[in-house]
């Protein structure tokens, strides 16, 4: 059992490696445009990530990872935004007729301040929303719910504070970073890089705290919360830090997301977003955290290729993604490479317990 | 005096349409434990059938055009019950007891439902025109007019409510239909087909987001994405009810139009929208089962 869970995770790091050496050699072979998408999809995959660690192994499915990815970003966009207004002030406050740069504007003149706040905001957010969720015992759809109603008062904030927001358009039009012009490929191809790193980094981090011990309770959490409880753990805590964690990593997607894609409003982060970044986690494969990023690439990619050749049909072909996998492999492409690979099917690992969760409730409820 | 009771008005008025569309919901929702994401769609088919139905009366009987409007209301009912069964049969008793799963599939329905509506009706949104006695309003005294349209909304949502109230505890399908909600082995074994109840439910839920869209199109014109618009409101009205009860429903409905008009009362719209949400949110903190619940012992 041990040596066959062992296998598991080792062809598991094997992909993982292979995939960062993919990553890191694209830029020989795709074209500026692609590396670009391409960018934009691997901030899509540390977002993933981030979720995959909160619902496939916390049980806790947030509507309103859009949100924290949101912060991270416009964190960073009011940074990129105040280096291209330099001393004015930015266009959008001009247009709504502000004459002063808001106090909370202020500190994001600072690159350090601004890449610290895209992750630090997020995670305080995540963190006292989480405290008073779980504290008052609000889990499963509830807490589904009450994420996805977040996400909803954060868009219409966010539009409807249009002199401190940017409203509906976001903000974008930005030109340096850290002094660096966003125009030029080398800066692009930095970042790119960048984002590689911190993608394997956000991974190898989800990896190792998986696989500790707190990831081992973490589990217990998900499968059965009062028994956890009962055992003396202080559940609450637990599940307010994965929240934060999570938020954290979205944020930093976030972060990396906007200076790559020059742009972030509302319509991206909004209700319909946050659960796109669900059916990632879903596609992929849940509680696999390889199975985030793939989900994540392969999502984006087929979005945007059927996007680009079938506008109409891709509506039509992501709703029937959804249904299939949810239906025919609930465990997502990793499920599928599972099942393809026999030997494996007898781990008694996280993953292969996933879908019998759903039937032990299913026998509870009956 | 005068701003108070338009104040009531309006919160009265907010309140009937969300409970109208949180009614079906608080069905699915509430009795089933189905997370139906794709209920915004169906209050959607509901409002494109109201559409339909006046383009047919406009081009076969355009002397009777105004009272297309009653032929509407019970077709919208229908139509989007009958969906609503397919989706139940087709679906979703796969996935009972997987709530989040359904979540998901549901979203995926929800998109190839808006997706279809875009392809028939196209993009841009409809208007579909009041009908005559519906416009204008009541005078209740000087400078004081209530618009009908609203009255009749109201109206609309007693009639609901007082009609699934009879259904469920007056009417022996009712109960049938509480008894497999409440323990679905027992009910069984008291040989009640559990499977088509189920299917019946989810039908009569979906039935009331169809009247629920009919409603929404004396408001203001419609389109592909209006159940969007709608559904994390009704999400909200039914949490903070509580699941299982219809009371609860109703509070939550009141308590959120009272809160949403009260607070654009005193800020601006979105702010209204934005402290209402963080008002329930705050609520359910403090009671974290709703307004009204059942009381059960179990623990997982």
């Amino acid at each position: 059992m041990v040596t066959v869970s062992k296998l598991r995770l080792d062809k598991e790091w094997l992909l993982f490696g292979l995939m960062i050496v993919v990553l890191l050699l694209a830029p020989t072979f795709l074209s500026d445009f692609r590396l670009s998408l391409l960018a934009k999809f691997l901030t899509y995959a540390i977002v993933a990530i981030s979720l995959d660690l909160l619902w496939g192994y916390g049980g806790m499915l947030s509507l309103g990872q859009g949100v924290f990815f949101g912060l991270g970003a416009y964190s960073m966009a009011m940074y990129l935004k105040l280096m291209a207004a330099g001393s004015a002030l930015p266009d959008f406050m001009v247009w709504s007729g502000l004459t002063e740069l808001p106090w909370f504007w202020k500190p994001f003149h600072y690159a350090w301040f601004a890449i610290g706040a895209s992750v630090i905001i997020p995670a305080m957010v995540a963190a006292i929303i989480g405290f008073v969720i779980f504290r008052s015992r609000i889990r499963g759809v509830y807490f589904s719910i009450l994420t996805q109603a977040l996400a909803l008062v954060i868009t219409i904030l966010l539009v409807g504070q249009q002199p401190y927001t940017g409203g509906t358009n976001g903000i974008t039009n930005f030109s340096t970073i850290l002094g660096f012009s966003l125009s030029d490929t080398s800066t692009q191809t930095t970042l790119y890089f960048i984002t590689v790193i911190c993608l394997a980094c956000v991974y190898i981090l989800c990896r190792w705290l998986t696989g500790s011990r707190f990831g081992r309770i973490l589990i217990a959490i998900r499968d059965a919360e009062a028994r956890v409880r009962f055992c003396g753990y202080n559940t609450v805590m637990f599940k307010v830090f994965t929240f934060a964690l999570s938020a954290g990593l979205a944020g930093l997607g976030g972060a990396l997301f906007v200076p790559q894609v020059g742009i972030i409003s509302p319509a991206m982060i909004g209700v319909v977003p946050s659960i796109e970044m669900v059916i990632w986690v879903a596609v992929g494969g849940r509680g696999t955290l390889i199975g985030a990023i793939l989900g994540a690439l392969i999502v984006n990619g087929a979005k945007s290729y059927l996007s680009e050749s079938f506008p109409d049909a891709w509506l039509y072909l992501q709703g029937l993604l959804f249904i299939a996998v949810i239906l025919l492999v609930s465990g997502g492409v990793m499920g599928i490479f599972k099942k393809l690979n026999k030997s494996q099917k007898i781990t008694g690992s996280a993953i292969a317990l996933a879908p019998s969760i759903g039937k032990s409730t299913q026998i509870s409820r009956r | 005096m005068d701003v108070l009771l338009l104040q009531i008005f309006n919160s009265l008025s907010v309140s009937s349409i969300l409970l109208l569309i949180a009614l079906g919901l608080a069905i699915t929702f509430g009795l089933m434990n189905v997370i139906n994401m794709a209920h915004g769609e169906l209050i959607m088919i509901g409002a494109y059938v109201t559409y339909v139905v006046q383009i047919l009366f406009e081009r076969y009987v355009p002397g009777s055009l105004d009272f297309y409007y009653l032929v509407a209301i019970p077709l919208s009912f229908l139509v989007s019950a009958f969906f609503g069964f397919l989706l139940e049969r087709g679906l979703i008793r796969f996935l009972y007891g997987r709530p989040l799963d359904t979540l998901l599939a549901t979203w995926g329905i929800s998109l190839i439902f808006q997706q279809i509506a875009r392809d028939i009706f196209g993009a841009p949104n409809v208007e579909v025109k009041t009908p005559s006695w519906l416009k204008g309003g009541v005078e209740v005294m000087s400078g004081l007019q209530l618009p009908l349209n609203r009255l009749f909304i109201i109206a609309l949502a007693i009639v609901c409510l007082v009609g699934i109230y009879v259904y469920m505890y007056h009417s022996a399908a009712g109960c049938r239909m509480r008894a497999v909600m409440q323990n679905r082995a027992m009910a069984s074994c008291l040989g009640i087909p559990a499977g088509k109840i189920d299917a019946y439910t989810f039908a009569i839920g979906s039935g009331l987001a169809g009247v629920a869209g009919c409603a929404l199109c004396l408001l203001g014109p419609i389109g592909p994405s209006i159940g969007t618009y709608y559904i994390v409101d009704a999400f909200m009205v039914v949490v903070l009810g509580g699941v299982g009860k219809l009371i609860g429903t109703v509070a939550a409905a009141g308590v959120i139009g009272v809160l949403n008009t009260t607070f654009e009362f005193g800020s601006t719209a979105t702010m209204g929208k934005v402290l209402a949400l963080v008002m329930v949110i705050a609520f359910l903190h403090w009671k974290p089962s709703g307004l009204v619940s059942l009381k059960v012992r179990t623990l997982d």
